[in-house]
């Protein structure tokens, strides 16, 4: 019974703000709810997310850039550390948004019951997806950067076009992230996840020009990665440090909004379904 | 189940019957005396905070919800009180829009839902079943996360917050860890979570569920604070004791349908008596014969475990006294009605 309780009398200063605008106009408030918990959330684990984004690249950059470079030499003319420190930045992107897109919004959904909380405030499923993947792509955005970071301690010639590096990063992550959680609303156990990693996101990563030029592949499978957004993502990060025509950064950026725009539209029809009885 | 026939109206077939009227009991008075004098026309609000009608939900070939009617007074405690099962979540569920209805409409604070629910739902709080706080989370992030989600304005969530914990009576440990935190601390954190925006309706599913009776009683106190500030809020319950403590109103729900609805002590009153009398039951067949006997006198029975209820005992003819003997005398409570009304068991 504490005397603030009874303070209220109804006075309307006091009440719930209410939602202004049109029913089912979506909104940026509820987006920012989201991320208000994302962020608090962050707060406590960001120590091993980062100790996992940064190292787990810059690693695998360093094994096969420096041990298998040696090897290889040169690749069209780039030092193979150059021009894997650029692919790698989209795997960097893929590995840091897809995952959590599967597996935390699959938690979160099925175990822990937080977007059933989430929904029961005024939250509506796209907003709910659309700020989920917001947060991921943030940190694919800032995280896809580090093996860049090493590929010019390396001797990359560092570059202004570098600077949209974290932008191509957000657009794929958001992608990515979308079709993870549009994968986890679609398996119909934390099991099946195995396909998805082994069938899906393994031949992504390897299929996208990342560690070879996909000159390099039958003409099927380079058919295939015209279709891999990665890839378009990779084209993009390698043309801020090599240089790209206009027209064709622009093709490649196309190619990433096509994908999300598809991702957007399959991860909320299926939250949707999964969300709302 | 079966054994708790009883001789009072089909169960199945009956129609919905409401004791008393609907509109909240008076507020001031004391709690025994809303059964005998509440308050007509008295009704705040004038609309119902929530309203249902004929609202049907089927998953496959269940019918959960079963041509619901409902209206919720504004500034009432409203128990919807019932077995597992009877439709009570799926109903709590389709006032949010996380449950679509196949048919019928639906009104919340005057929005109809599920088209206007967002509206709703920014002026509602709801308290679901499962517990899911944020475990990572302290006590006070919790809170801060949900007046984001709720909207309040940037000037009024530490205000808020601080209420929050306040009303929690968790003001002495804000920056301790969800997953530190006893069940019953929890649970009052997951009530005051839904409170942060001040809502003018509070939906509460099975808020006790799971916890020790000593827990429940404190919640029950924080329940008894909203009605104080004049929050309608609808409860949904299997726990008898709970509606006829905390609920100004009770529906009673079986089979995704209302069967009667009114101030509990009207129910109680109207449907099982003020007094109810039990009898041990030997092993053996005595316990027909003694409900035929009863049954001729006009009374009902219910069987509860080892002893046979005969209710309204405080009407019992002279003849059947003497017969019988005198049983253990005790209240009359909701179970009595509901198990009347549908022969079934809340519990």
């Amino acid at each position: 019974m504490s005397p603030d309780t009874r303070t209220r009398g109804g006075s309307s200063a006091d009440a719930a703000p209410a939602v202004q605008v049109p029913p089912g106009r979506f909104e940026l408030a509820p987006i920012a709810g989201v991320l208000a918990r994302e962020w608090a959330l962050y707060r406590r684990s960001w120590k091993p997310t980062t100790f996992a984004s940064i190292v787990e690249p810059v690693i695998m950059l360093l094994a096969f850039g420096v041990g298998l470079g040696s090897l290889v030499g040169a690749i069209g003319g780039y030092d193979y550390i150059h021009f894997l420190g650029t692919g790698i930045v989209a795997t960097s992107v893929l590995f840091t948004s897809m995952f959590p897109g599967l597996i935390d919004t699959y938690v979160r959904r099925v175990f822990q019951h937080t977007y059933d909380g989430m929904l029961a405030a005024p939250v509506d499923v796209r907003e709910l997806v659309t700020g989920e993947a917001s947060w991921i792509a943030c940190k694919a955005g800032v995280y896809g950067c580090a093996p860049l970071l090493v590929a010019i301690a390396f001797g990359l010639p560092a570059s202004w076009a570098m600077l949209l590096v974290p932008v191509i990063a957000f657009v794929t992550g958001f992608g990515f992230a979308l079709t993870g959680i549009w994968m986890s609303a679609a398996v119909p156990s934390i099991k099946t996840m195995d396909y998805i990693i082994s069938g899906v996101i393994t031949p992504l990563f390897l299929i996208a020009g990342t560690f070879f030029p996909i000159g390099t592949l039958p003409g099927w499978a380079q058919a295939v990665a015209k279709v891999n957004p990665l890839y378009h993502c990779v084209e993009l990060v390698r043309g801020t440090a090599f240089g790209i025509g206009v027209g064709e950064a622009a093709l490649h950026f196309a190619a990433l909004f096509a994908f999300v725009a598809v991702a957007w539209c399959l991860a909320v029809f299926q939250m949707h379904r999964k969300l709302i009885d | 189940m079966g054994s708790a026939e009883s001789s009072a109206p089909d169960g199945s077939a009956a129609p919905v019957d409401r004791t008393g009227p609907a509109e909240p009991a008076g507020r001031d008075g004391p709690r025994t005396d809303a059964g005998a004098s509440p308050a007509h026309g008295a009704d705040a609000g004038g609309a119902p905070a929530v309203a249902l009608r004929d609202v049907v939900k089927r998953f496959g070939s269940f019918t959960a919800v079963d041509g619901l009617d409902l209206e919720v007074p504004t500034g009432t405690v409203f128990g919807l009180l019932g077995p597992n099962g009877a439709g009570k979540s799926t109903t709590m569920k389709m006032l949010t829009a996380q449950s679509r209805a196949d048919s019928g409409e639906i009104t919340v604070l005057g929005h109809p839902v599920p088209r206007a629910s967002k509206r709703a739902r920014a002026e509602m709080g709801v308290v679901p079943q499962h517990d899911n706080l944020d475990e990572e989370l302290t006590v006070r992030e919790n809170l801060e996360v949900f007046t984001h989600l709720y909207r309040v304005p940037r000037a009024r969530r530490a205000e808020s917050v601080d209420r929050g914990l306040r009303l929690a009576h968790l003001e002495d440990r804000p920056d301790l860890r969800a997953d530190k935190l006893s069940g019953g601390m929890r649970r009052r954190l997951l009530i005051v979570r839904g409170l942060v925006h001040r809502p003018r309706l509070v939906l509460l599913d099975e808020p006790t569920v799971g916890l020790d009776p000593q827990v429940r009683q404190e919640l029950w106190g924080l329940i008894t604070e909203l009605r104080a500030e004049g929050v309608t809020v609808l409860m949904s319950t299997h726990y008898i004791e709970e509606a006829e403590r905390l609920a100004d109103v009770v529906a009673l729900m079986a089979k995704g349908r209302v069967v009667s609805q009114g101030v509990p002590a009207d129910l109680i009153a109207r449907h099982a008596g003020s007094t109810v009398e039990e009898f041990p039951v030997e092993p053996g067949a005595r316990a027909d014969e003694i409900e035929e006997r009863v049954a001729a006198a006009g009374l009902a029975t219910r069987r509860t475990g080892a002893t046979l209820s005969v209710l309204r005992a405080d009407a019992m003819p002279e003849s059947l006294r003497d017969s019988l003997g005198r049983g253990n005398a005790r209240a009359g409570n909701l179970e009595d009605v509901f198990v009347t009304l549908t022969g079934e068991r809340v519990e």
